[in-house]
């Protein structure tokens, strides 16, 4: 008897909890692959596609899948490489230069708008509406919204387009690193300093 | 006093955590009366001296302008215009080194003065029929901010202010920081335009009480400002002297000495009823209400070991660093270091940069050799001595391992760059400019994040305008192809409709014939001509080849 009553007492517990679980499981179900936002949120947006994928999503949708490596993505350089290894846990590599060199400076689309012609093959490249024009009408570049992915490029037929650094203003400036005990800097030189040696 | 005995209770001050006792090196500077700056051979003023949006200029190259004039200004709310210190001609409007750690330039307006001062007309301002509104405009149009040091718009800060209920105004005139004096000048010179700016400031936010704290440091200032203060017998205004203790100018620091309050992280002292003025900004709502003078010119204080005769100047905004060595007799030093600000806050400055309205002491000392950094050996001091108390040791580690987010959680953002820690550091660690630099590089990484945000946000809604697109251009396409199976059934119920619509293909297929026929016919024109319009004929004709030919070539 005191069998029958812990196996119907157990099996009670076990169906109700099984139900809970299912009941969860529908309620809270998770659309998607939640690694691949974290990822996205880590990628530069520049959409340049320079990993190799049609965007950054994608790369990160690649990414999540084990389908490609960290180290493909020129404008996130070294710091996105560090972050997307902390994130997944895996050995940060170099960035595979075959995509690309990182650049430090970031940089703007300008086009001189003498010589546009006005045939909108830029703005249909631009991946973030960054390019404003109609056709036969002159086209400019809205500099905030530029990520400098140069995908307007190679489309120009009249080659109006360049890669500009963009104008850094005195809001935007940083402070250097000062000069800390036991770290040696070769671009701390500036004379202020007695030296040591 | 006008009205009945003011009860004169004691009043109790409170402490704020740490801090140091300095050197406060003040009679240097304050030995000499204030006096006026010569004007010098160029005026150059930074279009943004404020906290906020940029000014656009309002003058060209080559215009003359007067003083007072506003010069520069934007739409924007959180901005403050500049204005024409004096008269003259505007010579340029280009980058030039501005009064900043970077040593960098920023675009200028460069007045030649020519020496006659010519003024606009001033309107004072009827302060007592005037709405807050109408105050607050005039407080932006003079191109107010806060003179304590953050350069923030005062009508924007006493606007936002002005929301909540204040219970009580606070008027700084601490003046902690070693070296400066300007506001000491100001207090002993101007106390009545220091108590009027008050008074206006009391008509716009009209606090419960006013409580004006002077370090006791500066006895002269506090006892010329008791006396226009007892003069203007303002109510519920009370001068309270504090002791003597860097940094007890720090608004959060001033805060807790007279109220007890403290600010939380991350909030604003008129969150809890507060509001916090330095004595400079309220002399210059003074004069911006009481004269209809906008600010143009304030009291630098110039001073240091390598200076031969350091003072006071009422120098215009925009007098280069170098013109005010000259005013103070030169350097007496071999390797002068010009700093503007204190030697704790203060940064390094150019002497062909120009002051700024945050401009409250150029100091000049001797460069020199610093002592050798050495490992942080974990004594506390720093701990001790934080005004923000904050764990200055934490902070260093994480910075200097750039773990810029545990930094962030340590409230890096807190630290009010006092310098205390700095300053007692057995191992000469440059913590403060460790700390500049781990919060240049979080906001940079804010606005790296704010903006792959953006492009992320308008690279999906472009995606999703292209598939809608795609998507109605397919309907339309569908809705096309059952029209014409619809027509195209319909049509084959009714043999009549289809020989009509044959007939009416025939008839205009017959009618564009006919019009061929009729254009393939020889002008009716030509014919019977006389010979001078024979003549007339070929003539044109020969002109027409001519000019083809022309053409060609």
């Amino acid at each position: 008897m005191i069998i029958l009553v812990a196996v119907l007492v157990l099996g009670f517990i076990a169906g109700s909890f099984g139900l809970l679980l299912g009941y969860a499981a529908i309620r809270y179900k998770v659309e998607g692959n939640p690694l691949v936002d974290q990822i996205d949120a880590l990628l530069p947006q520049t959409q340049c596609g320079q990993c190799g994928f049609a965007g950054c999503r994608p790369y990160a949708e690649a990414i999540a899948n084990g389908e490609a490596p960290i180290n493909q993505c020129p404008p996130g350089g070294e710091q996105v490489i560090v972050a997307l290894a902390d994130l997944l846990g895996v050995e940060p590599e170099p960035l595979n230069e075959e995509h690309g060199e990182h650049k430090n400076l970031p940089m703007v689309a300008v086009i001189d708008e003498q010589t546009c012609i006005g045939c909108t093959l830029c703005i249909q490249a631009c991946p973030v509406d960054a390019i404003l024009g109609a056709a036969k009408h002159m086209h400019t570049v809205i500099a905030d919204e530029c990520t400098g992915c140069e995908l307007c490029i190679p489309p120009c037929p009249v080659d109006c387009i360049v890669m500009e650094p963009l104008p850094q203003t005195l809001d935007d400036w940083k402070w250097e690193p000062p000069r800390l005990p036991g770290e040696t800097r070769d671009d701390d030189d500036d004379g202020e300093v007695p030296a040591h040696a | 006093m006008p009205d009945g005995p003011r009860p004169q209770r004691s009043f109790h001050l409170h402490k704020f955590h740490g801090g140091l006792h300095l050197e406060d090196h003040k009679q240097e500077s304050t030995a000499r009366p204030l006096q006026t700056a010569s004007l010098p051979g160029q005026l150059v003023l930074r279009l943004k001296q404020h906290i906020g949006e940029p000014n656009d200029p309002l003058v060209a190259v080559g215009d003359r302008v007067l003083r007072g004039q506003k010069i520069a200004d934007t739409p924007e709310r959180v901005a403050a215009p500049i204005h024409a210190p004096t008269s003259g001609i505007v010579i340029a409007i280009e980058d030039r080194p501005v009064a900043h750690p970077s040593g960098k330039s920023d675009r200028c307006i460069v007045i030649e003065p020519d020496g006659q001062d010519e003024a606009i007309e001033f309107r004072p301002v009827d302060v007592g029929s005037a709405d807050r509104n109408t105050l607050l405009k005039h407080i932006r149009e003079a191109g107010i901010v806060g003179l304590g040091g953050a350069v923030f718009p005062t009508s924007a800060k006493a606007e936002t202010a002005a929301a909540h209920p204040i219970e009580t105004l606070i008027v700084n005139g601490a003046e902690c920081e070693p070296w400066i004096t300007c506001d000491d000048i100001l207090m002993r010179d101007r106390p009545e335009a220091v108590i009027s700016g008050i008074r206006h400031l009391q008509r716009i936010l009209e606090p419960g009480e006013t409580l004006i704290g002077i370090e006791d440091n500066k006895p002269e200032a506090i006892a010329a400002m008791q006396r226009a203060l007892d003069d203007a017998a303002l109510d519920n205004t009370r001068l309270i002297p504090v002791p003597t203790i860097y940094p007890s100018g720090g608004e959060k620091q001033l805060i807790k000495i007279l109220t007890g309050h403290e600010v939380r992280s991350r909030h604003l002292a008129f969150e809890i009823g507060l509001l916090c003025q330095n004595v400079g900004t309220c002399a210059a709502i003074g004069d911006a209400l009481d004269r209809g003078e906008p600010l143009t010119h304030r009291i630098v204080t110039v001073t240091g070991t390598g200076l031969r005769e350091p003072g006071n100047w009422w120098a215009p905004i925009g007098t280069p660093f170098a013109h005010l060595v000259d005013l103070a007799g030169g350097f007496v030093v071999e390797r002068p270091e010009p700093i503007m600000g204190g030697p704790m806050m203060g940064f390094e400055v150019r002497l062909d940069a120009a002051t700024v309205k945050a401009s409250n002491c150029l100091l000049i000392l001797n460069r020199d050799h610093r002592p050798e950094e050495r490992e942080c050996v974990r004594c506390g001091r720093c701990t001790d001595v934080c005004p923000a108390q904050l764990l200055p040791q934490q902070l260093y580690w994480y910075s200097r391992a750039r773990q810029f987010d545990k930094a962030e959680e340590y409230h890096l953002f807190d630290c009010i760059e006092c310098g205390c820690c700095a300053a007692v550091c057995p191992s000469h660690l440059p913590l403060v400019q460790l700390y500049r630099y781990a919060k240049s590089e979080i906001r940079e990484q804010r606005r790296k994040a704010w903006k792959s945000d953006r492009a992320r946000q308008r690279h999906e809604f472009r995606e999703a305008r292209i598939a809608r697109q795609k998507a109605e251009e397919e309907e339309r396409r569908r809705k096309k192809r059952e029209a014409l199976a619809k027509k195209k059934a319909a049509e084959g119920g009714k043999k009549p409709a289809k020989t009509d619509a044959a007939d009416a293909v025939q008839a205009a297929l017959e009618r564009v014939k006919a019009r061929k026929a009729a254009q393939q016919n020889t002008p009716k024109n030509t014919d019977n001509l006389t010979p001078a319009q024979q003549k007339q004929i070929d003539e044109a004709e020969a002109r027409r080849r001519q000019k083809s030919t022309e053409g060609d070539s």
